[in-house]
């Protein structure tokens, strides 16, 4: 049960952004610059993005952004939809290529203390073919979650458990992308 | 925030709500100083030099604490602070918050309402600690510059209690921005 009185029936982010859509604007506008459109010179796709979101999520044990975020990655990545899975179970067992690799490397040194982020891990990134697009997007993606799941979990909002509604939103993501919810 | 305008323009909207305009609601219980200590706080226990310094000169602008005192007090044991006993258990809200969302308990809840808190006031607190867990990491994760000189905070603090959080104006005040370039680094 929330531990504020929000919105019925709504999960997660949907029920605070309609409880509060003065914060709940930037917060979907962030998620959309983020998770779809990208610095200028980014080269990661929309899929990638989403997955980066669910694996510092899943960091995050935050189950409702994880596999909402999951399901969004699926249905962008299509008939490589399996990947997903692959990199949330061990992501360098994973069959995505060295560039992400490392970006996800770094994703999970900002989950686990930013401070960490060590030049090293960038040059990898960068040997590998990143941008700073890349690096900056992977860093704020990573941090973001850092918000988004603590927000999610700090209200205790309602989380469902029945994966068909994870696919459902995952589908929307990925062809709406981040509209912020206005009416129930 | 300047290499990447597409995504400061939501970030300083989302501070500007959090930390400025929800003052003015009417179920708001917070004042400025105390959402900027909430800032402060977290960022503190983040160890991010630049956000708690400059949220820090901030409450310290809005609350009258010239020499910083009240402010440190906070950092290094809230319980002690001169403080509300409702905004030493909003702090502890937002103290769980840093560590996983999942560490605030209905008791820390029940608690901050014993003491007055409203739904906005968790609110707030709980997403104020939350952002700040990302803006830390931002600005950390990508090893930023961060000033060392107290009286260029002292001076931005009182351009961002008159007009708000905005990526474009100038951090120096105009005598100094010449030497602007020079300033160390102590990130």
């Amino acid at each position: 049960m929330p531990h504020i009185t929000l919105p019925e029936g709504l999960p997660g982010i949907r029920s605070l952004a309609v409880y509060r859509p003065e914060t709940g604007q930037p917060l979907y506008e962030l998620a959309q610059a983020l998770l779809r459109s990208g610095s200028p010179d980014s080269t990661l796709t929309s899929a990638e993005r989403e997955l980066i979101a669910a694996f510092v999520s899943k960091q995050n044990c935050t189950a409702f952004c994880m596999n909402s975020h999951a399901a969004a990655s699926r249905y962008l990545y299509g008939d490589q939809r399996d990947l997903v899975d692959d990199v949330l179970a061990d992501p360098n067992n994973a069959s995505i290529s060295m560039k992400l690799k490392a970006l996800l490397a770094i994703a999970d040194h900002v989950q686990a203390d930013a401070r960490t982020v060590s030049n090293e891990l960038v040059a990898a990134a960068r040997a590998e073919g990143a941008t700073d697009g890349d690096i900056h997007d992977t860093v704020l993606i990573a941090a973001s979650f850092c918000m988004y799941n603590r927000y999610v979990d700090g209200l205790a909002t309602l989380t469902p458990t029945d994966p068909a509604a994870y696919e459902a939103m995952g589908e929307r993501m990925g062809t709406l992308g981040y509209q912020v919810p206005t009416t129930k | 925030m300047a290499f990447s305008p597409q995504t400061a323009d939501p970030l300083n909207a989302l501070v500007n709500v959090l930390l400025r305009d929800n003052t003015h609601r009417p179920d708001s219980g917070l004042t400025e100083g105390e959402r900027e200590l909430i800032a402060t706080y977290v960022s503190s226990l983040n160890d991010c030099f630049f956000c708690q310094t400059i949220h820090g000169a901030v409450a310290s602008y809005h609350l009258g604490d010239e020499d910083w005192s009240l402010v440190q007090s906070v950092k290094c044991n809230p319980e002690q602070a001169a403080i509300s006993p409702k905004l030493k258990a909003l702090l502890a809200v937002a103290a769980a918050v840093q560590q996983s969302g999942k560490a605030v308990t209905p008791d820390l809840i029940a608690a901050a309402r014993a003491e007055g808190a409203t739904d906005l006031d968790i609110h707030d607190t709980v997403l104020i600690a939350a952002a700040f867990c990302m803006f830390n990491r931002y600005v950390d994760g990508l090893a930023t510059e961060a000033p060392n000189k107290p009286d260029l905070y002292r001076y931005r603090a009182s351009r961002i209690a008159a007009d708000g959080y905005a990526s474009q104006d100038a951090y120096m005040p105009p005598a100094e921005s010449a030497s602007a370039a020079s300033v160390a680094g102590t990130n």
